[in-house]
């Protein structure tokens, strides 16, 4: 009766909590590839995709993805074979223990005829399922709290989603050890399968029980029970009992359970600590269930997903509107298991700024949280920013993904949507990141790809005084200058001193050579930004398009007769634009 | 010789694949083993324009990577080349910034010592295989083939780091070019920039300074670019598609990576080199262009008309025979 009631309880939790889940991943938004969509829109493409999906070749690829991919589990193999033993004992062991054990009197029992769950071999394959899980878990215990991984991060859910399945495990064995002693039990048995009339009878029952099942009794002492009274145990024990009972070792966890309660057995019975067992046990299961769709376990779901939806679909061939579903589930299947963090990159980028953001593992946590609010506070935005802005596009991560994640196309969307949103705002689009949007234009649609970097040195004019006209005059006595006050050296190469103007840098320069008049479209040549600093106007050069219009192709540098590292210098004054002018996470 | 850790760097796996493939067919064709350390990051090109320092630890973190296997860095491209030589100068000057990037890198237990050197893949052959030896390896050597080198920036300048080549004169890459029996030709603005930096920043600059180079080139006869740096292909390949599309104009100059250019007459095969044909099948003018990377000298000798392939199969079964009769 309660088993029903807390068993459609969680139930019913879990139906509402996945349709909640469906919702969300056909209506939210994330990226552009879903602009005006809603969700019955997106609904129905995706079932418009299924016929052609399943009655065509891609069905072969559909079956190969999941034995390969979600059965044997081999993108987890080829990255790291610790993980894949560790997943696999989990994933096997609690698929078999959930259809041999949770579903008993609809799997097993229909199979197996003679099925008992205390009868071998389904008493010993319980235990074994259970103890591959364990095994399984501490590994992951062992991975996420004591191997030290660099780059690994474990938030709440991948605690809870380990601690859950060790409680259900763990609860499971000790529920088994304190059935297997419990006198209780063995009355009720005793009751229900042999009705025994004479007390010397259920006794010597009980001494055979005492000695081979592990039995505690208040009425039988071990070392007392006399030959006779075993002989006797063993013919009833023969009529009534072993064609349903297996001897206890066999459930050699429960068994070990049983063995360390033992002591306090007699108390532990009279407590009703069986039934306080049971309820735990099925408790800690119908939680896990109730909370499946929001924790870390509903990957059960997605990531097979992922895993196929990414093997059938193309982001040229496919409905947009598909691919931004896809992109949703895409953000409930990651695992959260940092393979795409130990092999971007960009990692060292990481370990100097101490942005998580720049980690694609921490960016999905941070982008699961973006998505469902839109609106996290801008030194959060401007952090998921810095990591999603400074990315290669070497396609690393999603090489590696065990759950199939197309990481690069929601990179790629995600970072369109905020330069759409004209929030954007970083340094790095005045750097070689910017490249793979010109590079991939049609991609986006983008008519103006360098837009992003015309923004950002919008931002730049505004903060620095520009030379506006030639024979403006330029007062080298101004007090506010910045140069002037520090202490410290402004430039770490302090060559710009030896420039005499001889202009060689300009004359090689092959972005002054592109302009007809480069004056007005570079503000600044490169010999006048050398002179410029070292005349203490620093703003003027900071604040030239010469900066960002430079090619860093070191002709200056190389044709200076005074040795003045022109180009290294300019790499210099963008680092000191970067780091004025724009959002950096400090450390 | 010394032993060699492939860097292939982030644009090549993504954009550039053809690359890493004809690089690695040539370096088994000669015999060279290579190793791959998966753990290698990005070199920190892209991170110099906003944080230096994050170049320099990428960098560096690549070099001490590079130093636990005992190997050397060959890179394929020439932005990683320039980025990790001069990250590890400077660390070697700079006593300081070596302490604070081993204190980084030593909590995941790398350390920098500045043991291994990084070559670029042209060096490689010039100076470490040599030019003789690789004469001896070319099987057969291009008819009429005209080819204009682009060095690439960043492996020769600043050159008293890059050590690469002569910065005003160089001569490396004509040399390796004219090994196969391709030509290389003069041309205006070789050793420029192909426009790569700032593209994505000011794209209507990168794309001039692409076509002034293309002009030029096209100019002086060439039928090819010959690239050695994943950048400057990318500008010359896709981005001169980008050009033709939007400016209404027509170069018809290919870009071919020197890989590829060398194991074609190493006797290795279009596809092992990821050779593709022009996408546009109709352009008459392309495929000439093509073809020519498959009319070579011996066949001239051998053969002064053009065989069919039937005619060729039957040649080489008769090749064949003689062969096993003479064994015989």
């Amino acid at each position: 009766m309660t088993f029903d009631l807390l068993f459609n309880l969680s139930l019913i939790i879990f139906a509402i909590g996945m349709i909640f889940k469906i919702v969300q991943w056909f209506s939210c938004k994330i990226g552009i590839q879903a602009q005006n969509s809603f969700f019955s829109k997106r609904l129905i493409s995706s079932l418009k995709a299924m016929p052609g999906v399943i009655f065509s070749t891609k069905i072969i690829i559909i079956l190969k993805i999941f034995i390969l991919d979600v059965l044997f589990q081999y993108k987890i193999l080829k990255q790291d074979v610790l993980r894949w033993v560790m997943h696999m004992l989990i994933f096997w062991g609690f698929i078999l223990l959930f259809f041999m054990h949770a579903l008993e009197s609809v799997v097993s029992e229909k199979i197996f005829s003679y099925y008992y769950s205390t009868v071998n071999p389904f008493m010993f394959l319980r235990d074994f399922f259970g103890f591959m899980v364990l095994v399984g878990i501490i590994i992951a215990i062992c991975r996420r709290f004591f191997m030290k991984i660099h780059r690994l991060y474990t938030n709440k859910k991948d605690i809870y989603a380990i601690f859950i399945v060790a409680i259900i495990i763990l609860s499971g064995f000790f529920l088994e050890g304190a059935k297997i002693i419990s006198h209780t039990d063995f009355q009720n048995m005793e009751k229900d399968f042999s009705a025994l009339d004479y007390k010397e009878d259920i006794l010597a029952l009980e001494a055979y029980w005492v000695k081979y099942y592990g039995l505690v009794s208040p009425n039988i002492i071990i070392e007392q029970i006399s030959s006779e009274t075993l002989a006797a145990g063993e013919e009833i024990h023969n009529e009534s009992c072993i064609d349903c009972h297996t001897r206890p070792q066999a459930a050699f966890a429960g068994y070990a359970m049983s063995k360390m309660m033992k002591p306090v057995g007699g108390l532990l019975d009279s407590m009703g600590m069986v039934n306080i067992l049971y309820y735990f046990h099925i408790l800690a299961c119908f939680i896990g269930l109730a909370l499946l769709p929001f924790t870390k376990m509903l990957h059960m779901i997605t990531t097979p997903v992922s895993l196929i939806t990414n093997a059938i679909m193309q982001r040229d061939k496919s409905d947009p509107l598909n691919i931004a579903t896809r992109q949703l589930i895409e953000l409930d299947a990651c695992v959260h298991c940092n393979t795409c963090s130990k092999t971007c990159s960009q990692g060292p980028a990481y370990d100097v700024k101490n942005n998580v953001n720049i980690l694609p593992s921490e960016r999905m946590v941070s982008l699961r949280q973006y998505f469902k609010t839109k609106d996290l506070g801008s030194s959060k935005f401007m952090a998921i920013q810095e990591g999603i802005f400074l990315c290669s596009n070497c396609d690393r991560c999603t090489v590696v993904c065990p759950a199939g994640i197309n990481l690069k196309e929601l990179w790629y969307d995600v970072r369109e949507e905020f330069i759409r949103s004209g929030a954007s705002i970083t340094s790095l689009v005045l750097s070689p990141y910017s490249y793979n949007r010109t590079y991939n234009q049609d991609d986006f649609g983008a008519t103006l790809a360098d837009m992003p970097a015309k923004h950002a040195r919008g931002i730049i004019a505004s903060k620095y005084k520009k030379k506006s006209h030639s024979e403006d005059v330029l007062s080298l006595t101004d007090t506010s200058n910045e140069l002037k006050d520090n202490k410290e050296p402004a430039f770490h190469d302090a060559t710009f001193a030896y420039c005499f103007s001889c202009e060689n840098c300009t004359n090689v320069c092959p972005v002054v050579m592109n302009y007809e008049k480069p004056e007005q479209v570079l503000d600044l040549l490169p010999h006048q930004m050398m002179r410029s600093i070292g005349l203490g106007l620093e703003n003027l050069a900071l604040g030239s398009n010469m900066l960002w219009d430079c090619v860093t192709c070191y002709q200056c540098q190389e044709h200076c007769p005074q040795n003045v590292k022109v180009t290294d210098i300019f790499y210099e004054l963008k680092n000191k634009v970067a780091k004025d002018c724009f959002y950096s996470q400090k450390e | 010789m010394k032993k060699f850790a492939l860097f292939i760097g982030c644009n090549i796996p993504a954009k550039v694949g053809q690359y890493e493939m004809s690089a690695r067919a040539v370096l088994e064709k000669l015999n060279i083993d290579i190793a791959d350390i998966k753990d290698f990051n990005c070199c920190g090109y892209p991170l110099k324009n906003t944080d230096q320092n994050a170049w320099i630890l990428s960098s560096a973190r690549n070099i001490a990577l590079a130093e636990n296997a005992g190997k050397d860095i060959l890179t394929l491209c020439q932005c990683c080349f320039g980025s990790l030589k001069k990250a590890n100068a400077l660390l070697k000057e700079d006593n300081e910034l070596k302490v604070n990037i081993n204190k980084i890198l030593g909590k995941e237990g790398l350390k920098y010592n500045g043991t291994s050197s990084i070559s670029h893949y042209l060096s490689i052959l010039h100076n470490d295989i040599t030019i003789d030896e690789l004469n001896k390896k070319i099987i057969d050597h291009y008819k009429d083939l005209k080819i204009a080198t682009h060095y690439g920036c960043h492996a020769l300048r600043p050159s008293e780091i890059m050590k690469f080549d002569d910065p005003v004169a160089p001569s490396i890459f004509d040399n390796l070019v004219n090994i196969t029996g391709a030509k290389s030709i003069d041309w205006p603005g070789k050793l420029d920039c192909c426009g790569a930096p700032v593209l994505g920043i000011n794209d209507n600059l990168s794309y001039d300074l692409t076509e002034k180079k293309l002009g030029n080139a096209k100019k002086a006869g060439a039928d090819f670019i010959c690239v050695a740096c994943p950048w400057c292909h990318m500008q010359f390949d896709k981005i001169q598609d980008q050009i033709v599309l939007k400016r209404d104009k027509e170069y018809n100059l290919p870009s071919i990576l020197y890989t590829q250019l060398l194991g074609l007459r190493l006797g290795i095969g279009k596809e092992e080199l990821g050779i593709a044909s022009p996408d546009n099948k109709d352009n008459e003018h392309l495929n000439q262009i093509y073809s020519k990377l498959f009319d070579t000298e011996a066949q001239k000798e051998k053969k002064p008309k053009k065989k069919t392939s039937k005619e060729k199969e039957l040649i080489k079964k008769k090749a064949i025979k003689k062969e096993t009769q003479s064994v015989e």
